[in-house]
C-alpha cells in the first residue's frame, strides 16, 4: 500500500467533481460534487495521516468536515427548493439575477 | 617696506572718490544695450533705431558731463587740503586723509592699488615743487580705481575695472558730445539708406568701444577697446560695401591696423614682464617711474607701442589707410577722426606716459622716435592735403597731419598741450567734416574742382561754420586751434634757442621747425579748400540727367526739411546755360544744428586753457584744461615741466599763419580768379612750368608711392618700391637711431647704421606682409561682406522673427496640446476610464455561478502551479 494509490483516488474523485460542479446544470447535482471533492479532501486527510504518523488522528478532520457538508448540503437543498419555488426549474443557467 | 616709502611716492596726494567716477562703467554700458537693442529690434520701431541711438549717448553725454564735474570737484578738493610739511600727510578739513586712505587701503585692499605703489623717484616730487613754483603747496588727485578679480592663475590676478581721471572724463565728454552731435546729423544725412537701422547700431557700437576703451584700468582691457573700435571702423568704412572700392577701403584700415594691433600685443606684453607682472596701467606706469623696469625694455615696448600708434592714429607710414576710410559716410568720418578711432593712438600714449617718458628718455633729450615720428607725420599729412581734389580727403589728410602734432607733442614731453590739442581738434576737426558733408550732400559729390564751387551763396551757414573751423585749424587767434597748437610749439622747447631758457623737457628745436612749417601749410590748404568750395563759380550740374527743381527736389523726399532751404536763384540766366539744374541748397536743421553748435565750441574751447601769466587775469580762469586734466603730484605720472609760454613765439607763429593764407589767398583769390571765376588751377602755374616742383607735385599726386609700396603696382615697380622703401626705411631708421642713442651723444654713428638697416629690413618686411595680407584679403573679401551682410538679414534678423513666430507657435502648441489634450484629456480619461472598465468588467460578471467558479479554480490551479514552481 502506498501512499500515492491514496493520493490518485482523491484527485481523480477531486477532478470528478470539479466537472460536475463546472458543468453540471441541475443544482442538485452541483451539490452532489462539491460533496464528492469535499470526500477526496477527506481521503486526502486520512492518507497523509495514517502514512506520516501526524500526532493528531486525520479522522477527527474528517468526521468534522462529514458534519460541516451534510449541514451546507442541508442548506444548499433548502436554496434549490426555493428557487425551484420560484422559478420552476434549478437550472443554474437560468439563474442569473446577478448579472450586470 | 615698500609701503613706508609709498607715503612719498610722487608727492603727497589724495584719491578721488564719487559715485559716478567709481561707476564710470556705465556709460560704456548703455552704449552697449543700446548697441543690441537697436541691432535687435531696430528695424520695428518707427525710425528705424535711431531714437534709441540718440537717447543713449544723450544720457551718456549727461553722465559724462556729471562724471566730470565730480572730477572737478575732486581737483578742488584737493586744493582746499594743506600738506602737513613734517610727514608730508594731506590735511583737509582738519582730517588726515592720507591716514585714512592707508587705513582703507589695508582693510580693503582689493578696490585700492595699495600694494602696488612703489618707491618715487625724485622726479615726480621735484617737479610737483617747480610745478606750484613756490606757492602753497597742494597734494594731487589719484585716478578714482574700481576693479574685480576676473580671474587668477599662476599667481596674477586679471582684473576688470574702471580708472578715472582728468584724462579720462576730458574723452569722455569729447566723445559722447561729437558723438552725439553725429548721431543727430546722420538722421538726416543717411535718413532712407537701406542699412539705416544697421549703420545706427554701429555708431552706438563704435561709441560703446571707445568709452570702454578710455574708461580702461588695465592694459587687456585696453587691448580689447583698441579691437572693438577696429572691427566698428571697418564696418562703418564698409557701410556702403556693394561698391567695391569701399570695401576695399574697409579691408585697408583693417589690414593695415592688424600690423600696428602686432605691435600694440608685444608692446604689451613685454611691459607687462618688464613691470613685475602687472597689467595694471598705474602699476606698469609706476614701475616705470621709479625705476624698478630696465630702461632696455621700456625702449622696446615704447618702441612697439608706437608701431601700434602708427597704424591707429595715422602716423606715418602706415597712414595710408586714413584718407581710404573717407569712403564711409561722412558722420563716421567725423566720428573717426574727430572723437573716436584715431586718437586711441594718442590716448594709448598719454596713458602709458610713465613708459613712453622713461623708455624715450624724453626729458632732456632733442630728439626721440615719437617726436620724430609724429614731426614727419604732421608734414607728410599737410603735403599731401595740397594735391587733393576730394574735400573730405583734404579733411582726412589735414587730420594726419594734426594726430602727428599731437604725437609729435607727447614725443617733446607736452603732455597737456597734446591732450589739450586732442580736445580743440575734436571740435573743429567734427565741424569740418561734417561742413563737408552738408555740402556733398547738397551736390552729391565730394569732388571740390568738378562740382563745387560758390557754395557760399547756396548754404550760408555751413559756409560760416565752416569758415570758422577752418580758421580754428589753421590757428589763428582767438580760435581754439591756436592756443592748442601754441601750447606743442612752446612745449618743444625749441624756441629756447632764440630767447635763452624754456623751462621745456628739452630742446627740440627740429620739432619746432616742424610744428611751424606745418602750421604754415595747413593754413594754406584750408585757404585753398575755402576757395574751391565755396568761393569762385559753381561748376556742378553738368553731369546730371535729370533737369528740373522738381525731379531733384523729388529725388530727396525723404528729406522734408530740404524743402524749404532752398536757396533763392540769383543768376539764373547761368543756370539755363548748364541746362536748368536745381541749384544746390542748405541742409536741413538736423544737420545745420550741430554745425551751429561744433562752430561755437571751436571758438570758445580754447579759451579753457589761457597760458600761464596770460594778460595778467587772475590764476582762477587760467590753465584750467591743464589745472584739472593733468596728474600732477601723482606716483603714476613722470614729472613733466612746462615750457614758457612765449609772446615772441605766439607773433611769430601767428605771423608765420597769416602769410600763408596770404600767399595762398593771393594765389587762388587773386590769380586762379582773375583768369575765371570757374578756374580751379593756374593755366601753366609754376607746378608745370618748373620741373623740380612737377616733380613734387607728381610724387604728391602719388602720396609719396606709399600705396604702390604696399601693393606693388604700377608705376613703381618692384625696382622703385624697393628704392623707396629704402629711403623710407633709412628715415625710420634714423629715427630710431636717435632714440636707442638717446639724443646726441657717444657712439652716435654706429647707432644710426644699425637703425637705418634696422629700418629698412623692418619696413621691407612691414611692406611685404601688407602686400601678402592684401592678397589673401582679397581673396576672401567678397565672400566675408556677403557673409556679414547675409548674417545680419538672415541670422539676426531671422533670430528675431524665429523668436516671435517660436512665441506664438509655442502658445499655439501650449493650448491645443497642453491644455486642450493634457489636461482637458485627463479629467475626460478619467471618466472615459471609469465608464470603459465598467463596460469591460460588466461582461464578467454574467451572473453564471459556474462561470464565477471556473474562474476560481483557474485562480487556484495558477497558484497551486506556482507553488510547486516556487518550492
Amino acid at each position: 500500500m502506498y501512499l500515492v494509490q491514496f493520493l490518485l483516488l482523491s484527485s481523480i474523485l477531486f477532478c470528478i467533481g470539479v466537472y460536475g460542479v463546472l458543468a453540471r446544470r441541475n443544482a442538485v447535482l452541483v451539490l452532489m460534487s462539491i460533496e464528492l471533492i469535499l470526500n477526496s479532501v477527506n481521503i486526502n486527510l486520512i492518507a497523509f495521516g495514517r502514512f506520516n504518523g501526524a500526532t493528531i488522528p486525520a479522522e477527527v478532520f474528517s468526521l468534522f468536515i462529514i458534519a460541516v457538508a451534510a449541514a451546507e448540503v442541508g442548506v444548499g437543498l433548502a436554496l434549490v427548493l426555493t428557487i425551484y419555488r420560484n422559478r420552476k426549474s434549478i437550472d443554474l443557467h437560468e439563474v442569473d439575477l446577478l448579472k450586470g | 617696506m615698500s609701503f613706508f616709502l609709498a607715503a612719498e611716492a610722487g608727492g603727497p596726494t589724495i584719491t578721488a572718490e564719487g559715485w559716478f567716477l567709481e561707476n564710470v562703467y556705465i556709460i560704456p554700458l548703455i552704449m552697449a544695450i543700446s548697441f543690441a537693442t537697436i541691432l535687435f529690434f531696430g528695424k520695428r520701431m518707427p525710425r528705424g533705431g535711431s531714437e534709441v541711438g540718440i537717447a543713449a549717448v544723450g544720457v551718456c553725454f549727461l553722465l559724462a558731463l556729471i562724471t566730470a564735474g565730480q572730477w572737478i570737484g575732486q581737483v578742488n578738493r584737493a586744493d582746499s587740503c594743506t600738506i602737513n610739511p613734517e610727514d608730508q600727510h594731506v590735511i583737509c578739513d582738519g582730517i588726515d586723509v592720507t591716514e585714512a586712505e592707508k587705513a582703507a587701503a589695508a582693510g580693503d585692499p582689493v578696490s585700492t592699488f595699495g600694494d602696488g605703489e612703489f618707491a618715487a623717484g625724485a622726479t615726480g616730487f621735484t617737479a610737483f615743487a617747480a610745478e606750484e613754483d613756490g606757492e602753497k603747496q597742494h597734494p594731487g588727485v589719484k585716478a578714482a580705481v574700481s576693479q574685480r578679480t576676473w580671474w587668477s592663475n599662476g599667481g596674477i590676478d586679471f582684473t576688470v575695472g574702471t580708472m578715472v581721471d582728468g584724462l579720462t572724463v576730458t574723452l569722455l565728454v569729447v566723445v559722447t558730445l561729437i558723438s552725439s552731435l553725429v548721431h543727430i546729423y546722420s538722421t538726416d544725412y543717411v535718413a532712407g539708406d537701406r542699412r539705416y537701422t544697421h549703420f545706427f547700431a554701429f555708431l552706438s557700437l563704435f561709441t560703446a568701444a571707445m568709452l570702454f576703451f578710455v574708461t580702461s584700468e588695465n592694459t587687456l582691457q585696453m587691448i580689447v577697446g583698441w579691437e572693438l573700435v577696429g572691427v566698428c571702423s571697418f564696418a562703418l568704412i564698409g557701410h556702403w560695401w556693394e561698391d567695391q572700392d569701399n570695401s576695399d577701403a574697409a579691408l585697408k584700415a583693417f589690414l593695415t591696423n592688424r600690423v600696428g594691433d602686432m605691435g600694440l600685443l608685444i608692446g604689451m606684453i613685454v611691459l607687462f614682464f618688464a613691470s613685475g607682472e602687472t597689467w595694471s596701467i598705474i602699476g606698469i606706469n609706476e614701475a616705470a617711474i621709479s625705476g624698478e623696469t630696465s630702461h632696455t625694455l621700456l625702449l622696446i615696448g615704447s618702441l612697439c607701442l608706437i608701431a601700434a600708434v602708427m597704424s591707429k592714429s595715422g602716423q606715418f607710414f602706415l597712414h595710408t589707410w586714413l584718407p581710404d576710410a573717407m569712403a564711409g559716410p561722412t558722420p563716421v568720418s567725423a566720428l573717426i577722426h574727430a572723437a573716436t578711432m584715431v586718437v586711441a593712438g594718442i590716448y594709448l600714449v598719454a596713458r602709458l606716459y610713465g613708459v613712453f617718458f622713461e623708455g624715450l628718455s624724453i626729458s632732456g633729450s632733442s630728439l626721440n622716435a615719437l617726436a620724430l615720428v609724429g614731426g614727419l607725420t604732421t608734414l607728410v599729412g599737410a603735403s599731401l592735403a595740397f594735391v587733393q581734389d576730394d574735400i573730405k580727403k583734404v579733411l582726412a589728410y589735414s587730420t594726419i597731419s594734426q594726430l602727428g602734432y599731437m604725437a609729435m607733442a607727447l614725443g617733446v614731453g607736452a603732455w597737456t598741450a597734446a591732450i589739450f590739442h586732442l580736445f580743440t581738434h575734436a571740435f573743429f576737426k567734427a565741424l569740418l567734416f561734417l561742413g563737408a558733408g552738408s555740402v556733398s550732400h547738397a551736390v552729391h559729390s565730394f569732388d571740390m574742382k568738378k562740382d563745387m564751387g560758390g557754395m557760399r551763396k547756396f548754404m550760408p551757414t555751413t559756409y560760416k561754420t565752416f569758415l570758422i573751423g577752418s580758421i580754428a585749424l589753421a590757428g589763428l587767434p582767438p580760435l581754439a586751434g591756436f592756443w592748442s597748437k601754441d601750447e606743442i610749439l612752446v612745449g618743444t622747447g625749441g624756441w629756447g634757442f632764440f630767447e635763452g631758457e624754456s623751462h621745456a623737457n628739452g630742446a627740440y628745436t627740429v620739432m619746432l621747425i616742424m610744428g611751424m612749417i606745418t602750421a604754415a601749410m595747413t593754413a594754406a590748404y584750408m585757404t585753398r579748400v575755402m576757395y574751391l568750395t565755396f568761393f569762385g563759380e559753381f561748376r556742378g550740374g553738368h553731369h546730371d540727367d535729370h533737369v528740373h527743381d522738381e525731379d531733384h527736389a523729388h529725388d530727396e523726399a525723404a528729406e522734408v526739411d530740404h524743402a524749404h532751404a532752398v536757396a533763392h536763384h540769383d543768376d539764373d540766366s547761368h543756370d539755363d546755360h548748364h541746362g536748368h539744374h536745381g541749384e544746390p541748397h542748405e541742409s536741413g536743421p538736423r544737420i545745420l544744428w550741430p554745425l551751429r553748435i561744433l562752430a561755437f565750441l571751436a571758438v570758445v574751447v580754447g579759451f579753457l586753457n589761457l597760458p600761464k601769466g596770460f594778460l595778467g587775469l587772475p590764476k582762477s580762469i587760467l590753465q584750467r584744461f591743464e589745472h584739472f586734466v593733468e596728474p600732477v603730484g601723482v606716483s603714476y605720472f613722470p614729472g613733466i615741466s612746462h615750457g614758457d609760454p612765449s609772446w615772441s613765439l605766439a607773433i611769430v607763429s601767428t605771423i608765420v599763419v597769416s602769410l600763408a593764407v596770404g600767399v595762398a589767398y593771393r594765389y587762388y583769390f587773386v590769380t586762379v580768379n582773375r583768369q575765371s571765376p570757374a578756374a580751379t588751377e593756374m593755366v601753366n602755374g609754376p607746378t608745370e612750368r618748373f620741373p623740380l616742383l612737377k616733380a613734387g607735385h607728381t610724387m604728391l599726386k602719388n602720396r609719396y608711392y606709399l600705396d604702390h609700396i604696399y601693393d606693388g603696382g604700377e608705376p613703381v615697380g618692384a625696382a622703385g618700391a624697393t628704392a623707396v622703401a629704402t629711403i623710407f626705411g633709412a628715415a625710420a631708421g634714423l629715427a630710431l637711431g636717435f632714440s636707442l642713442d638717446n639724443g646726441l651723444d657717444q657712439d652716435f654713428v654706429p647707432s644710426l647704421i644699425w637703425g637705418v638697416v634696422l629700418g629698412v629690413t623692418v619696413f621691407t618686411i612691414v611692406s611685404l606682409a601688407l602686400r601678402t595680407g592684401v592678397g589673401v584679403a582679397s581673396f576672401v573679401k567678397g565672400r566675408l561682406a556677403w557673409a556679414a551682410n547675409w548674417s545680419h538679414e538672415h541670422l539676426i534678423d531671422g533670430t528675431v522673427d524665429t523668436i516671435g513666430e517660436t512665441s506664438v507657435k509655442s502658445a499655439n502648441f501650449v493650448y491645443r496640446y497642453i491644455d486642450q489634450g493634457v489636461i482637458d484629456g485627463t479629467v475626460n480619461a478619467a471618466g472615459a476610464g471609469s465608464s470603459g472598465a465598467g463596460d469591460e468588467l460588466r461582461r464578467w460578471s454574467t451572473g453564471q455561478v459556474q462561470q464565477y467558479a471556473t474562474v476560481m479554480f483557474a485562480g487556484a490551479t495558477l497558484l497551486a502551479g506556482l507553488l510547486i514552481i516556487v518550492i
